[in-house]
């Protein structure tokens, strides 16, 4: 498999390809257990990050992927830049790729960015989230931890909970989650869904109690109280106990069962703070593993051979999907 | 099987076509234990020896040389297994992905390992796997066992236990596999 850039679930070309990334995950996983937790893959290899939203976990797994795969590593982040001076994202793109980089890693507020980043520049480029849009690299975690966890996703009841509208990762999880089998419930409010979800090969429910016995996976969202421009809960506190999984409501799941969450959490109101620390819980593995998967996916992309293809043919290829 | 030799001789995504049987699987058979004997004198017993397949083909050929290893010292030597992958010069110029997770459990400082692969050819496998080894800790000594040397080096490596020298064309592929050895080639 070659791909030029991950900027959706949806670039790796269904199940196969997403299978392909968890079992080339597989052998980094491996890499990042030794006592000298690097290979020489990307030697003379430059990523570089581009940040224009607050990030630590993302930005921090991105760039230890990078350098246990022995590539040197750029970091942009805005607070520091001169985007302060008013730099538009193209010549801040245009400017990192004239440094000589390979990859350059994405995140921004808006959805889209790293699209628009991918048609100007040759180097290839990761979505590492973008608005509401996608945040491919933590889906593929996702589901490497929960095939860890259980063996594999097919057949699974993921139930995906809290606010689906603002969150990228509900995107890439539905996208990612239901192309290796798995059948997911998104269990929300209905103003924290998506105006529409025709299309979504999902089911919804408003009501946790009802669905929970039969999760084999609660996946917690956390409430992004900065997305938030509008009224869409009465408190806080009321979401907590219809939606928040509380000890009472975890004490119900299987012992089998798994609890995700993409981070960072909000104890005490998507999740009980002793919740997050039980055996179910997933959250530490998911981070663990999201530097395997980069790994992986920059392993994949800056080390596979043929190159990206001319900018003005990918302009058009991406005209002729949309 | 030699997949690893056969993804990177063109044509890529071929067929290998077998033309002519160099051994038969009684040949393998006492190739096996010729070496098993050799790894034995060598290195007077089997005491801190470690046996590393490197993936694929040579995963194969390490259980067999540790089954007749067994029969012949009463030692039981657990076959671990490497992927150069990570390792290789070329990536970049071609898909190179693991075939499989590397599993290397021994600590291998102050050990003498036995580095066993199917098809020795260009040296650059074994190049790779040299500075793998590196990584799991410091042996006493790298041995390198190998099924067939079909020639053609590119870098100064030479094997310790050889099965069978081999002349061969660089166009042309060589197949171990359990029933024998057959030299051929890739068609599209």
């Amino acid at each position: 498999m070659t791909i030029a850039d991950l900027l959706s679930i949806d670039d790796l070309g269904g199940a196969d390809g997403i299978e392909d990334v968890l079992r080339l995950t597989d052998s980094f996983v491996e890499v990042t257990e030794r006592s000298i937790p690097r290979v020489p893959a990307l030697r003379g290899k430059t990523v570089a990050s581009l940040f224009y939203e607050d990030s630590t976990r993302t930005r921090m797994s991105f760039e230890t992927a990078a350098k246990r795969l022995s590539a040197d590593t750029m970091s942009f982040s805005v607070a520091s830049s001169s985007v302060k001076k008013g730099e538009s994202l193209r010549d801040t793109a245009l400017t990192i790729e004239a440094m000589g980089v390979d990859a350059i890693v994405v995140r921004h507020s808006s959805s889209g960015a790293p699209h628009r980043v991918a048609g100007w520049v040759d180097a290839a480029v990761v979505n590492a989230g973008d608005g509401w849009h996608e945040h491919p690299t933590q889906a593929l975690l996702d589901c490497y931890t929960i095939r860890q966890r259980l063996g594999g996703l097919g057949g699974l009841h993921i139930m995906i909970v809290g606010d689906v509208k603002h969150s990228r990762v509900a995107r890439s999880d539905v996208a990612a989650f239901s192309a290796l089998g798995a059948e997911v419930t998104l269990v929300a409010p209905p103003t924290l869904l998506p105006p529409s979800l025709e299309g979504w090969p999902v089911r919804v429910s408003h009501d946790l109690d009802t669905v929970l016995p039969g999760a084999d996976v609660v996946y917690l969202l956390r409430m992004q109280q900065e997305r938030m421009t509008e009224a869409l809960l009465p408190t806080l506190r009321e979401y907590t106990t219809r939606y928040g999984l509380s000890r009472r409501r975890a004490e119900r799941l299987g012992a089998g069962a798994v609890v995700m969450h993409p981070g960072p959490m909000n104890r005490g109101v998507e999740i009980a703070p002793e919740v997050a620390d039980l055996p179910q819980a997933a959250i530490i593995d998911q981070v663990r593993n999201g530097v395997a998967v980069r790994m992986a996916v920059l392993y994949l992309l800056l080390g596979s051979g043929p190159e990206k293809v001319p900018t003005a043919e990918r302009l058009v290829e991406q005209a002729g999907v949309a | 099987m030699a997949e690893r030799e056969r993804r990177s001789a063109p044509p890529y995504g071929g067929v290998f076509v077998p033309r002519t049987r160099v051994m038969e699987r009684d040949d393998l058979h006492r190739a096996i234990w010729r070496m098993a004997h050799e790894i034995i004198e060598r290195n007077h017993g089997l005491d801190g020896v470690e046996l590393i397949g490197l993936q694929t083909g040579g995963v194969a050929v390490a259980e067999r040389l540790g089954e007749a290893l067994f029969a012949i010292e009463q030692v039981s030597l657990p076959v671990q297994t490497l992927d150069v992958a990570f390792y290789r010069d070329d990536i970049g110029l071609r898909p190179v992905l693991p075939e499989a997770v590397t599993d290397i459990t021994a600590d291998l400082d102050g050990k003498i390992v036995v580095l066993v692969d199917d098809v020795l050819f260009t040296g650059r496998t074994i190049r790779a796997a040299l500075n793998a080894l590196g990584d799991y800790g410091r042996p006493r000594a790298v041995q390198l066992a190998v099924m067939i040397d079909r020639g053609h080096r590119e870098l100064p490596i030479r094997p310790d236990f050889v099965g069978k020298n081999l002349p061969t064309r660089r166009d042309e592929v060589v197949d171990v596999h359990a029933d024998g050895v057959d030299l051929g080639e890739m068609r599209k």
